[in-house]
């Protein structure tokens, strides 16, 4: 795929980013860091922390559920957890993780450049996202308590509670910049950083999606954060935009909320279907099938996803001719999902499958996003979703989606490309355990749900009828299942990082530029500057070097 | 860290910057915002029932692109600045559209 043409500086071209002399030292090396590799490494250890932290809130309230009526908490307490949950995982682990982490560490990389656009910008998106991150856990501790409107903060009850919603939405408002500033990072990078050779359609499939994703970022987050001012500001001074005691639409803030939102999701999957396409040629050992329509079906989902954030609202009182349009609209971007799906197995098909940990991980991926991808149709269509709104049917397909979907890519992610950032190799064995025994706790933790959303289990309660224990107690195990399969991931990850063998450059044998340089990589990443002569998904040549093996 | 090695797109760029407009054009078009400001503020004083809104978001629209041509230079600047403005303005058109689309439709 490439071959060396403008040399780099010298005296940095041996030693990798971690061991390379900066300006400062220890901990300021990193804190002062413009090195965008470094910069996703600290995105990667703020992200995992906040996981751990959401998750344990998780299995907190499963514990609740396990028994009708108040097992270990207070109905308020339950109340300000899942909201405690869905913040910090929306906010601070869904939406960054993949983008911040493995964007900033692989975008560069796999466009052949020495870093992003814009380094120093990209750093104050990181203290924005710590900034906002300590906002949010200064809210739990400070006014009226940790807030209990959940991660939707819908009015007017998020202007009435005296929990406290107004620094918490702060928080979120802070949040978004670290994000605004992210996407515009990218959007330049992918613009103007390519490398000698690499056109548009010879980038990496992760490159256009994040790519996709960055628009998304640019164009919807700015929503959000007016649209949380105005909460502060009416929960303030009553400016009554929102309420409607003050004549007010409450509607304008689901409307509002969504528009942001509903795109999030794509913010959250798109990034993660990057990442698919990258695994899959790797361990099939072939070229991606489809190589534009998976690309150009990024900005599709892209551009799609942002007109159907009706769909959220189908039972709170919009017009119906607005159903009937939302809920089309919604169809259309099944589409475009659809055909990421077909070409990945597609590009299976006839292949050298591999089935390594990260490999492993994506094959989950499909069959849980498949099932969260087709329940998403019940709540596209307008009679069932009338049934199933704000039931347990909707968290089963929101996790399916967003856990099974972004999670678990994250968790693929990180071993697919953990031997290139830490320069460690892992134990595959133990993180192959691992991997079963997620799918399974996943599965046995939400696909309950579905059932007892059908069965009319409302969603945000702390209690319920005694004929739904059975499937709680189903699903309390599952959490147990998967947070010990998640536990020995992350242990077996640990362990790797203190004594893992020494990872070679090109450990799985793929063929995008990252493979083309050191694990860990060098401070410029690159001997020299590469130039691109074909795709991103070659395999000719690797087929060629295992021929001569 | 200086990057050595730019697309295309960054090298168009650069051409663009050597245009600016003359001072005479930055104070047209200055006395043209602040007359479209005094329309705004006259139109609000007429009764126009629902056709209100839409008069103003007209009046905003020319006064932002007079000021996103002429003040931040867009019109001279490489083309893409403008498609990325242009998919821009219509996402906020579409979002516009499909809210309002709502209100008219509520009962």
């Amino acid at each position: 795929m490439a071959n060396g043409t403008i040399a780099v500086s010298p005296h940095t071209a041996e030693v990798d980013f971690y061991n390379v002399r900066t300006k400062h030292k220890g901990i300021l090396s990193w804190l002062l860091t413009i090195d965008h590799k470094r910069i996703g490494i600290m995105y990667l250890f703020a992200v995992v922390f906040f996981f751990l932290v959401a998750m344990t809130i998780g299995v907190f309230m499963r514990l609740e559920m396990l028994t009708p009526g108040e097992t270990i908490m207070k109905p308020q307490t339950y109340n300000s957890l899942f909201t405690l949950h869905g913040v910090i995982m929306i906010f601070l682990f869904i939406i960054p993780a993949v983008p911040a982490v493995f964007g900033n560490f692989f975008l560069p990389i796999q466009l052949g450049a020495q870093d992003v656009q814009f380094p120093k910008l990209n750093l104050l998106s990181w203290y924005l996202y710590v900034i906002g991150a300590v906002l949010a856990l200064t809210s739990l501790f400070s006014g009226g308590g940790i807030m209990d409107t959940g991660w939707t903060f819908y009015v007017p009850y998020s202007i009435r509670t005296t929990t406290n919603v107004s620094l918490s939405v702060f928080a979120a408002f802070v949040l978004g910049f670290a994000t605004i500033l992210t996407g515009l990072n990218f959007i330049t990078t992918i613009h103007r950083l390519r490398c000698p050779g690499m056109t548009w359609f010879r980038m990496p499939l992760f490159a256009w999606a994040l790519y996709a994703t960055s628009w998304i970022q640019v164009l919807a987050t700015p929503v959000i954060g007016i649209t949380l001012i105005l909460i502060i500001l009416e929960r303030a001074f009553g400016i009554g935009i929102f309420d409607p005691a003050l004549g007010g639409d409450p509607l304008l803030y689901q409307h509002m909320f969504w528009i942001y939102s509903h795109p999030a999701v794509y913010i959250m999957i798109l990034p993660a279907m990057g990442v698919v396409s990258e695994i899959i040629p790797t361990f099939s050992k072939k070229a991606i099938f489809g190589y534009v329509p998976i690309a150009i079906s990024s900005l599709g989902i892209a551009l799609v996803g942002y007109l159907v954030w009706g769909h959220h609202m189908f039972s709170s009182g919009i017009s119906d001719t607005s159903r009937v349009i939302f809920s089309l609209l919604t169809f259309f971007v099944a589409l475009p999902s659809g055909i990421k799906i077909f070409n990945w197995v597609a590009t299976m098909y006839k292949g050298s499958i591999e089935v390594t940990a990260p490999m492993l991980y994506v094959l989950l991926f499909i069959f849980i996003f498949s099932i969260g991808g087709l329940t998403g149709l019940s709540l596209g269509a307008l009679n069932t979703d009338l049934h199933l709104t704000d039931t347990y049917f909707v968290v089963a397909h929101f996790h399916y989606v967003m856990f099974g979907g972004m999670g678990i890519i994250f968790f693929a992610a990180l071993h697919y490309w953990f031997p290139k950032m830490f320069g460690k190799m892992y134990n595959e064995k133990v993180a192959k355990t691992a991997a079963i025994w997620i799918g399974i706790g996943f599965n046995m933790l939400y696909f309950p749900m579905f059932i007892m959303g059908y069965l009319g289990q409302p969603r945000r309660y702390y209690d319920y009828l005694p004929e739904f224990q059975k499937y709680h107690i189903f699903s309390t195990v599952g959490s147990w299942v998967l947070v010990s399969g998640i536990l020995i991931m992350y242990i077996n990850l640990a362990i790797a990082l203190k004594r893992g063998k020494k990872a070679p450059d090109n450990p799985w044998g793929g063929t995008t530029l990252e493979w083309k340089t050191s694990s860990p990589p060098i401070m410029e990443n690159f001997k020299e500057i590469p130039t691109v002569t074909t795709g991103p998904y070659d395999h000719s040549n690797m087929e060629s070097q295992e021929v001569k093996k | 860290m200086e990057n050595n090695h730019l697309t295309e797109e960054h090298n168009d760029g650069h051409v663009a910057e050597a245009h600016h407009p003359s001072y005479g054009i930055n104070i047209l078009v200055w006395i043209g915002l602040l007359s479209l400001t005094a329309i705004t503020v006259a139109v609000a004083g007429i009764n126009l029932g629902s056709l209100a809104l839409t008069v103003a978001l007209v009046i905003a629209l020319v006064k932002s692109m007079f000021v996103i041509n002429f003040f931040m230079h867009l019109k001279f600047d490489n083309k893409v600045f403008k498609i990325f403005l242009g998919i821009c303005m219509l996402t906020f058109i579409v979002v516009l559209i499909l809210t309002f689309f709502d209100l008219t439709f509520r009962n």
